[in-house]
């Protein structure tokens, strides 16, 4: 059992793991948090999916140490960001902008989402049988009433 | 209604099948990054020469004001692809009489001076980018990285990547055709 946890406690220690380095890291530790902040947002241009955060890729870690020079200098967030977008694009960024040109990217899951919705209500109701028209007439109740004597008394004869 | 509904999934599939003739078609590379360089003017920076080198440095003023586009080369010595490079650049400077200016990333200047006098030196001029902040400005990604640089200094084109084989170095000779660097004759 012991020898189980102790292999599992490996296992896990890669994830625990962080790409940065204590020689980047900032001795104020609350700007040093701003920091890890914003390079979860920015994303690796070599291993891309991944965040600079996180990257072992050469130029994340120069973009690490970047983001940490801007902020000690005195930049806010979203001027670190700005500046980093400035030179990278877009792309660079984990949250793609809200603009025009990314209109189809923010708006396609949803619309999508709703028409696959209509789409499976109009399948749904037509698929169901039409409901029978219920409920007889009085006049068609007696009728019934008299045929169903007539072949008791038939069937008794 | 009921009618036009027939034509849904003729229509589902359309639009499906469409998007993966674009997914799937093997020239598009979902990796590639666009520029935001291209039309736009050359990035601050300035670099040194290469210590123990006769090339003198890299700057953004040198990158303006010339009488034809110029190709700007990003290299390492430590970067096995770019030795592939170097042929076809050396080639385009000797043959075609381009102006190449380069800088060396993130290299020892005693292994950069090694790698040009074992391999020649085509550059007119390398910025030595010890730090790679240079290579931040330019928004590179890796080496080799390769640009072209019109004569008033807009970035013109941008080749991520080694330019080496047919068609890499056939899509870069269009494109110093269309900067105007190359006549459009075959060769």
């Amino acid at each position: 059992m012991m020898k189980h946890l102790i292999v599992l406690f490996f296992l896990i220690i890669p994830f625990a793991t962080y790409a940065v380095e204590p020689d980047e890291m900032l001795q104020n530790s609350a700007m040093e948090e701003q920091a890890r902040e914003i390079s979860k947002e920015l994303r690796c241009v070599v291993c891309q999916n991944q965040d600079i955060d996180s990257s072992n890729a050469g130029v994340a870690r120069d973009l690490r140490i970047l983001v940490r020079e801007r902020l000690v200098a005195g930049d806010s967030n979203t001027e670190v960001v700005d500046f980093i977008q400035a030179r990278y694009g877009d792309y660079v960024l984990m949250r793609p902008p809200f603009k025009l040109q990314t209109f189809a990217l923010w708006f396609a899951p949803p619309f999508l989402a709703l028409l696959a919705l209509g789409v499976g209500w109009v399948v749904l109701l037509s698929g169901q049988p039409k409901q029978a028209a219920t409920g007889l007439t009085d006049e068609e109740e007696v009728e019934v009433a008299r045929f169903i004597d007539l072949h008791k008394s038939g069937d008794e004869a | 209604m009921k009618r036009a509904l027939a034509f849904l999934p003729l229509l589902i599939a359309l639009i499906v099948g469409g998007f993966f003739l674009w997914g799937l078609n093997p020239d598009r590379d979902p990796n590639a990054i666009p520029s935001v360089l291209i039309a736009k003017p050359v990035p601050e920076f300035e670099l040194e020469p290469i210590g123990g080198l006769d090339t003198p440095g890299l700057s953004r003023e040198n990158l303006s004001g010339n009488s034809a586009p110029v190709i700007v080369n990003v290299f390492a010595s430590w970067c096995v692809p770019c030795r592939a490079e170097h042929v076809v650049l050396s080639r385009l400077v000797e043959k075609e009489g381009l102006t190449l200016f380069g800088i060396n990333y993130k290299d020892k200047p005693e292994d950069a001076v090694r790698w040009l006098t074992e391999l020649g030196n085509p550059y007119d001029r390398i910025g030595s980018d010890l730090s790679g902040r240079a290579g931040i400005e330019w928004g590179l990604s890796g080496v080799p990285e390769t640009f072209i640089v019109g004569p008033e200094g807009m970035v013109l084109f941008r080749y991520v990547g080694p330019i080496i084989g047919d068609e890499a170095v056939g899509n870069f000779r269009d494109a110093l055709i269309a900067s105007g660097a190359l006549q459009g004759k075959q060769g």
